[in-house]
């Protein structure tokens, strides 16, 4: 554990830091811009059925798409440059919208006709039904898939030091060239301590909005 | 008042689901809409506030056509009860009676006042106010269901088989204080059941409807149960009809007998000695009945002791002096005196009667009825 120290205080904590920084934004943008791109689109393939098929297999397929690729090609449609973590943020927040845009559909057709037809019945407008009816009861649905999408986000961010995008995935890159060079493993160490950590805390900030979100699920299980 | 005029509904794949309906259902009243599983009940009571729109004909809410009012308005006056409650599930019970309210503006603090005031009224205690729909019973979201139908104080309700999820002895709780409920609110309703009896209890009216949205028959419930329109609708209206008509036959003056009752405390001789055919009734201090003694064939030894309420037996329903002809039977034939008790609107004694005595009743009313039919039918072939 010597040289676990050692290598933290060889790198200026700065370093550290601003990596660590680099990856927060990173894991955390995505998912709130990916979330605000899938609602419309699964309400879409919610709210008219014929849309479900496709929207939901060109999602599938996306996100089948190599993380790699998708960090080489997009610089090339985004005019952006190789190194720009603008590209990271751009395919994660596509993975996002792939991943949610099926979960958002399930989650608002999960509802039940009942409920919904109370709603009708009671004078909501239609948008007043989505928004104060539907979406708060699609919370657990959606917040569960929102949870996968952060952590899986988390993990592809380390990906992404390999076309040279600095952030806390640099600390692998580092540890490859020095167990080459001198068995020295380290920075991998850490790395992962500090990935492990943020998707834990990624995790928990969305358990703790879906919980604050839902009073009514803790109130059925007591 | 809801009229409906040449009212049909097509649904896009070609079932017709209501059929050239017309009918008024009469203000302050409940119409009840029944008929077998997919007749088009459901598909009638939603075209009331365009949750279903008509492909033919118009409905009307007193002098308005209701395809010229704003949907989301319209269904903001008008209270809906939807079969299992169909509670918000994420919504506290407060928060769920108080729903239209806020949709119409009124304030938080006002809606939820009024709310807590309402529970009350369908018979919930307050505690359940900050309770979600899932930590009550069935028979308690039913009364939710109906608090928040009940919230904006709408003159028209409508009701989708709102008791038809809980069970027979809850069910029968609610219709009565529903009906309660209505004697006081005299709301305009429409109240959809699969079930003929809730239909004849409930209904002022009852339209029964045939499988393809055809009106078999609109009636009153008595007019059903004597004069069924054809072979459908009788059998519908289903067995028994004859003696359930007598619920709604009205016992008039009764020829009652006079009965010396023993009061509760009094001694078993007290009581052997009124007794008649081995029976005497019991009645408390304020001349209630409580139940029959038995004496019949008691020795004197036997008879030492007063008159205590676990010495009696129960079995005999009550008839009220203002009730019909079928609680005076049942209370006849229940009876183990074979005199059925009769009493004042306060529940004071007035008097009993035999099951000969209601039978002479029936069929003197039942001889009336004959001739008038006759006597129509011959000014009918004269025309
Ligand atoms: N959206 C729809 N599309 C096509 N047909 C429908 C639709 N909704 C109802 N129907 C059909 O219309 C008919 C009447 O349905 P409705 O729901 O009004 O029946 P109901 O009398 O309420 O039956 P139940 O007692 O089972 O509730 C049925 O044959 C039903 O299958
Ligand atoms: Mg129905």
């Amino acid at each position: 554990m010597g040289g676990f120290w050692h290598y933290l205080f060889n790198h200026p904590g700065e370093e550290v830091w601003s990596w660590t920084k680099t990856t927060l934004w990173l894991g955390a943008l995505p998912v709130v811009i990916g979330l605000l791109i899938a609602l419309p689109i699964g309400w879409l393939a919610h709210r008219y059925r014929w849309t479900y098929p496709p929207i939901v297999s060109v999602a599938g397929i996306i996100y089948t798409i190599p993380s790699l690729v998708l960090f080489l090609v997009l610089p090339g449609i985004l005019g952006t440059g190789i190194l720009d973590p603008v590209n990271v943020a751009v395919a994660l927040t596509i993975y996002t919208v792939a991943l949610l845009v099926r979960v958002v559909s399930d989650g608002l057709s999960a509802v039940s006709p009942e409920t919904m037809a109370a709603a009708t019945a009671m004078g909501f407008s239609g948008w007043q039904r989505l928004v104060k009816v539907q979406l708060p009861l699609a919370v657990p649905v959606i917040g569960a898939g929102l949870r996968v999408a952060a952590v899986s986000n988390v993990s592809l961010i380390s990906v992404a030091s390999v076309v040279g995008v600095t952030q806390l995935g640099q600390l692998f890159k580092d540890s490859l060239l020095q167990v080459t060079l001198a068995r020295q493993v380290d920075p991998a160490v850490l790395g992962i301590l500090l990935f492990f950590v943020i998707a834990f805390a990624f995790d928990l900030v969305i358990l703790l909005a879906i919980r604050l979100l839902t009073p009514w699920q803790r109130a059925v299980r007591s | 008042m809801i009229r409906f005029e040449n009212v049909g509904k097509a649904y896009e794949d070609g079932t017709l689901a209501v059929d050239d309906l017309s009918l008024e259902a009469p203000s302050g009243q409940i119409t009840v809409f029944v008929g077998p599983s997919g007749c088009g009940k459901t598909t009638s009571l939603r075209m009331i506030n365009r949750m279903i729109d008509p492909t033919h004909g118009r409905i009307w809410l007193d002098d308005r056509d209701t395809a010229s009012i704003n949907p989301s308005q319209l269904r903001r006056g008008i209270g809906y009860v939807i079969q299992h409650a169909g509670l918000f599930p994420h919504r506290t019970v407060l928060d769920n009676v108080a729903t239209v309210p806020m949709l119409l503006g009124t304030d938080r603090r006002t809606a939820r006042a009024n709310a807590l005031e309402l529970l009350e009224r369908v018979g919930l205690p307050a505690t359940f106010a900050k309770r979600y729909p899932a930590q009550l019973s069935g028979g308690q979201q039913q009364r939710v269901g109906v608090a928040r139908a009940l919230a904006a104080d709408p003159p028209v309700m409508l009701m989708d088989e709102p008791f038809s999820a809980v069970d027979p002895v809850v069910r029968e709780q609610l219709q009565n204080e529903f009906l309660r409920l209505q004697s006081e609110l005299g709301k305009t309703i429409a109240f959809v059941t699969h079930d003929i009896d809730e239909a004849i209890k409930l209904g002022d009216k009852v339209a029964v409807m045939r499988v393809g949205g055809k009106l078999a028959q609109f009636a009153a419930p008595a007019e059903l149960l004597s004069r069924p329109a054809d072979a459908f609708v009788a059998g519908f209206v289903g067995r028994d009809r004859g003696y359930r008509a007598l619920g709604f036959a009205a016992a008039g003056s009764l020829p009652l007998s006079d009965e010396a009752a023993v009061t509760l405390g009094q001694t078993l001789r007290a009581a052997r000695d009124v007794a008649q055919d081995g029976w005497a009734l019991v009645v408390d201090a304020d001349a209630k009945p409580q139940g029959w003694l038995a004496l019949g064939g008691l020795a004197d030894s036997a008879l030492e002791g007063t008159v205590t309420p676990d010495l009696l037996n129960l079995g005999g329903t009550l008839a009220t002096e203002a009730g019909t002809l079928r609680e005076a039977l049942d209370a006849a034939l229940s009876s183990p005196s074979g005199r059925g008790v009769v009493v004042r609107d306060d529940g004071r004694f007035a008097g009993t009667i035999t099951a000969a005595q209601v039978l002479g009743r029936i069929e003197s009313r039942a001889a009336d009825i004959r001739a008038d039919t006759v006597q129509a039918a011959n000014l009918g072939g004269q025309a």
